[in-house]
């Protein structure tokens, strides 16, 4: 169905090879998961299927591509229409009308279908993909999930043979993106389509791919079955993780066979369970600071460690009181309320994450605890200050707010220049953010632009921006969209350090393989009413939705993450 | 956002209603326009953009775009008050009632015909206002019909060569809204590193992310576009394409020459009729044969019914009374400033515009829009451009 022959693709003439010598062969019916580090030419290989690349970004592409026997050299984009569809990362962004209906129809009116075939697929793709009730709304006012089904319904009514789709859930919540994939797993195997798809987030898709594409940054691809793939990949989700530490064989990719081979592990396991309410949780500040890894915390002669160390001491000494506190906040835009009464605490060195569906009202809470919205009722409390009426230098340093898309604050050109400015603008030592980011991230070059790095790279910058005036309370929203696992595998380095040298945390996130890895508590919004607020482990535990995969499988023991166990299993010997 | 009342939202899901025809909206829409600009009676200005608020009101649907009424309101507004601006600053005084007097710049020899400062009279701030207000008055109704059809829909009734042009029309449209809504992040995000928001350098300082993110977002949207199809063409010849062009910009330019000429009270109107239709028969021929080039087909287009015909006539109704009225009693339609006067009612064309109300009631409701699941998380619906719940 879509076969790649030896393609070579550079985007400059001369310059580095994205894809190198790339032969790849696709069948019918088969659900293809591309995985790949930020920047090995995931995107890239997605967007050669229908000739995006390289009519639309230009570049020098050799070899073939053919897709249902169709040269993509012969043939653009719109006259692929009919055999690929492509639902590419923010589907908003892709979406050409402003009504659900209409946006279904866009692709088959460009094809020229006659009207009555239009009526009878709309209706159908309604149903296929759960959006009959839906039908007459403005796109505007869906949600991330139903954004994201009305996406792939837009290229389905064109009856592809295949669709593409680059990270259709990193946008969601687990809810969400279950039924995402739930609809992509229809069309497979009820419709026999091709779907090839690119996901950072390996524990939610491994399991239905039928083949798995590996891509290096040297852009060669290995392919296979997810189980052989996994049993080579550097990177791999929780489930495979435990796999490979308990010898299992075959390799387990999804949670079920995983939990028919635990078994065993689990009654061994059994006897050093701890009592639940006794495990220390890895970010709180009982952690020793030799289980660090050594290389990232270089003697903090910039103090970042000791300074921060030492004010959280003198703020805990003096001022006991928490560093975040809202009490009964209301919040509503417009008549839609978005917060209702809630009420949250952050003590100083506790990392908290906050979940529930899109829409819930974490990003609102942020945002009032950054002073950016001011509650109607309640009070907003940060350090004692009243976040709304800080400005400048005040609010960095009580503050640090790390915002969904990273990129937003920064205006610069150069990193060396963001750094600058953020020593000026919190009244800095010259030079102090630089060597925080140094730290932090030690491969971004400071004469690079913003905009060149990577998801993860950029992610460092803003934290080391925001932490650079050491506030006490550093907040995060949906800080894991799009990264891979090496680079979330440093925040995770990062925001441990943090909460040992007393920062409070408090992120939103969907994540919940994160969430098992750093948080201590879990606070759950729904409406905008907290409706869960606890440590992490009885609250993950308590739902399978916001379960990690080790919970699900090692269950009705109490470990969350694959360091768990292994540190269990150590006990055990 | 607008002044009007907000009509209160149906309850339960999928609640039908049906779009009116786009073009209804916006011949009912010209018709009060046409209507206000025969007139300068405030009178009948006021009760033209109450006529026109009092449907937005009711038949508004719940979209980003349907705000645009409140927005041509407040740029009429400004209007008014600079028209008012400029006759103090420069207009030549009418009428004796003198309120004030400014002091008077002398101008150089070759500005004679300008004046700076001087008196200010009753009359000539009167007149001023009338004017402004009839400006005013046209682009309400312009809002009104921006608010009420949708900039898709109208799309899809375009003829099929202009398609393309619409296309281009439709997304600068939508970019709007969405600019706004960068721009608010932006700002957010420079508040988050404590920089000034507001005043030069924070606008200098939003200005580049929010065009790079405009334009990251047209590039998406455009490979969105051509991955789905957009601009597949059947084959013409280049000479065909060349006579349809010209059919096109000969037919459109005569067109606009015979409209004016029609409009224009001044120049005879039996001249301009003949040009008119012969430039309107062109450009449809033009068009009809620009769209054998297209392939599309329509999805669901609107129908034509009872409720757009009445809608069209009721605004050509308004239109037909206001120059009925001018034939008949000129002196209602531009009430004298010198000496001033009240303005009387001219019951023709009040009656004319009230059948313009008539929509309010006639008409479908819009299609019924129910709570919306998302409230703000997501970065693309912000509180500003949101629809409204």
């Amino acid at each position: 169905m879509i076969d790649f022959d030896d393609v070579t693709f550079r985007y400059q003439p001369g310059g580095q090879a994205v894809l190198d010598r790339v032969d790849l062969h696709l069948d019918e019916g088969e659900l293809c998961l591309v995985v790949g580090e930020t920047g090995s030419g995931k995107s890239t290989l997605l967007r050669a299927i229908n000739g995006l690349v390289p009519h639309f970004t230009g570049g020098e592409l050799s070899g073939r591509v053919t897709v249902a026997g169709r040269n993509t050299r012969d043939f653009p984009p719109r006259e692929l229409a009919d055999v690929v569809g492509v639902v590419l990362q923010d589907p908003m962004s892709g979406f050409v009308t402003d009504m659900v209906e209409d946006e279904l129809a866009y692709g088959m009116e460009s094809l020229g279908l006659p009207r009555d075939a239009m009526r009878k697929r709309v209706e159908e793709t309604l149903d296929l993909m759960g959006l009959a009730e839906l039908r007459n709304r403005p796109l505007l006012s869906l949600s991330g999930g139903q954004r994201q089904r009305v996406a792939i319904g837009s290229v389905l009514t064109a009856h592809p043979q295949v669709i593409v789709l680059d990270e259709p859930t990193s946008a969601l919540d687990p809810g969400a993106a279950e039924e995402v994939l739930a609809a992509l797993q229809r069309l497979v195997h009820d419709l026999g389509m091709t779907v090839v798809l690119a996901e950072h987030r390996l524990e939610r898709v491994v399991q239905y791919a039928d083949r798995v594409v590996v891509l290096e940054s040297s852009g060669t691809p290995d392919t296979g079955t997810p189980a052989a793939m996994m049993a080579l990949s550097p990177v791999a989700p929780p489930v495979v993780q435990l796999g490979r530490l308990a010898g299992w064989s075959p390799l387990p990719v999804s949670v079920r066979d995983a939990r028919r081979l635990a078994r065993n592990l689990r009654a061994d396991l059994a006897r050093v369970a701890p009592a639940p309410d006794s495990l220390a949780r890895p970010g709180a500040a009982a952690q020793p600071e030799s289980q660090l890894p050594p290389a990232a915390v270089p003697a903090p002669r910039t103090g970042l460690l000791r300074r921060r160390a030492s004010r959280a001491a003198t703020r805990a000494e003096t001022r006991p009181a928490p560093v975040l506190q809202c009490r009964r906040v209301t919040l509503s835009y417009g008549p839609v309320p978005a917060l209702v009464d809630a009420s949250l605490q952050l003590q100083a060195g506790s990392v908290v994450a906050l979940m529930g569906r899109n829409g819930a009202g974490k990003s609102t809470l942020l945002k009032a605890a950054v002073g950016l919205l001011k509650p109607v009722t309640g009070e907003v409390r940060v350090a004692g200050h009243d976040p709304a009426g800080l400005r400048g230098v005040d609010l960095l340093r009580q503050v640090g707010f790390v915002p969904q898309e990273p990129a937003d604050v920064l205006c610069e050109d150069s990193v060396r220049a963001e750094c600058r400015a953020a020593d000026t603008d919190s009244r800095l030592a010259a030079g102090t953010t630089a060597a925080l980011l140094a730290e932090i991230s030690p491969e971004v070059s400071l004469d690079a632009h913003p905009g060149d790095l990577s998801e993860g790279q950029r992610l460092s910058l803003v934290l080391a921006l925001m932490l650079a005036p050491a506030p006490p309370l550093l907040l995060l929203d949906e800080p894991t969209r799009g990264l891979d696992y090496g680079s979330k595998a440093r925040l995770v380095t990062v925001l441990r350090r943090l909460a040992h040298a007393g920062t409070a945390v408090l992120m939103a996130t969907h994540d919940v393989e994160l969430v098992a890895e750093v948080a201590d508590r879990v606070v759950i919004l729904a409406d905008g009413e907290v409706v869960a607020d606890g440590p992490t482990r009885e609250i993950v535990t308590a739902s399978p939705i916001f379960a990690p995969q080790v919970a699900k499988i090692m269950a009705p023991e109490p470990w969350l993450t694959v360091d768990d166990v292994a540190a269990a299993m150590a006990v055990a010997q | 956002m607008t002044t009007t009342a907000v009509r209160k939202p149906p309850t339960g899901v999928g609640v039908r209603g049906r779009w009116l025809h786009p073009v209804a909206w916006w011949l009912w829409a010209l018709g009060l326009a046409t209507a206000a600009s025969r007139t300068t009676n405030p009178a009948l200005l006021i009760l033209i953009v109450v006529v026109a608020g009092t449907v937005v009101a009711a038949r508004r649907p719940q979209a980003p775009w349907s705000r645009s009424f409140g927005v041509f309101l407040r740029l009429g507004l400004i209007i008014v008050a600079i028209r008012v601006v400029f006759q103090v600053v420069f207009g030549l005084p009418q009428g004796t009632t003198v309120l004030v007097t400014l002091p008077t710049v002398d101008l150089p020899d070759w500005l004679a015909g300008v004046r700076l400062g001087g008196s200010i009279t009753a009359e000539s701030l009167v007149f001023a206002l009338y004017d402004g207000l009839r400006l005013a008055t046209v682009l309400a109704c312009l809002g009104a019909a921006s608010s009420l059809a949708s900039p898709y829909r109208l799309l899809k009734a375009m003829p099929a060569a202009l398609y393309e042009v619409g296309v281009s029309v439709v997304v600068a449209l939508s970019f709007a809204p969405a600019l706004v809504t960068d721009l608010q992040r932006v700002r957010t995000a420079r508040r988050l590193r404590g920089r000034p928001t507001s005043g030069i350098r924070g606008l200098t300082g939003s200005a580049m992310p929010v065009f790079s993110g405009a334009l990251d977002r047209s590039i998406a949207l455009a490979a969105a576009m051509d991955s789905r199809g957009y601009g597949r063409m059947a084959d013409l010849s280049p000479r065909d394409r060349r006579i349809t062009a010209a059919l096109v910009l000969g037919g459109l330019l005569g067109t606009c020459l015979g409209l004016y000429v029609l409009l224009d009270g001044s120049i005879a109107a039996p001249a301009g009729l003949p040009v008119f239709l012969l430039g309107l028969a062109a450009a449809l021929l033009g068009l009809l044969r620009g769209g054998r080039r297209n392939t599309r087909t329509r999805y669901r287009p609107d129908p034509w019914r009872t409720p757009e015909w009445i809608t069209a006539a009721s605004g050509c109704a308004a239109a037909a009374a206001a120059v009925v009225q001018g034939i008949v009693d000129p002196s209602a339609l531009n009430p004298a400033v010198t000496p001033m006067t009240w303005p009387q009612v001219p019951i023709i064309a009040v009656v004319g515009t009230l059948i313009a109300l008539l929509p309010a009631w006639l008409t479908p409701e819009p299609p019924g829009i129910v709570r919306s699941g998302s409230a703000s998380d997501t970065s693309t619906t912000s509180p500003e451009t949101g629809v409204a719940v």
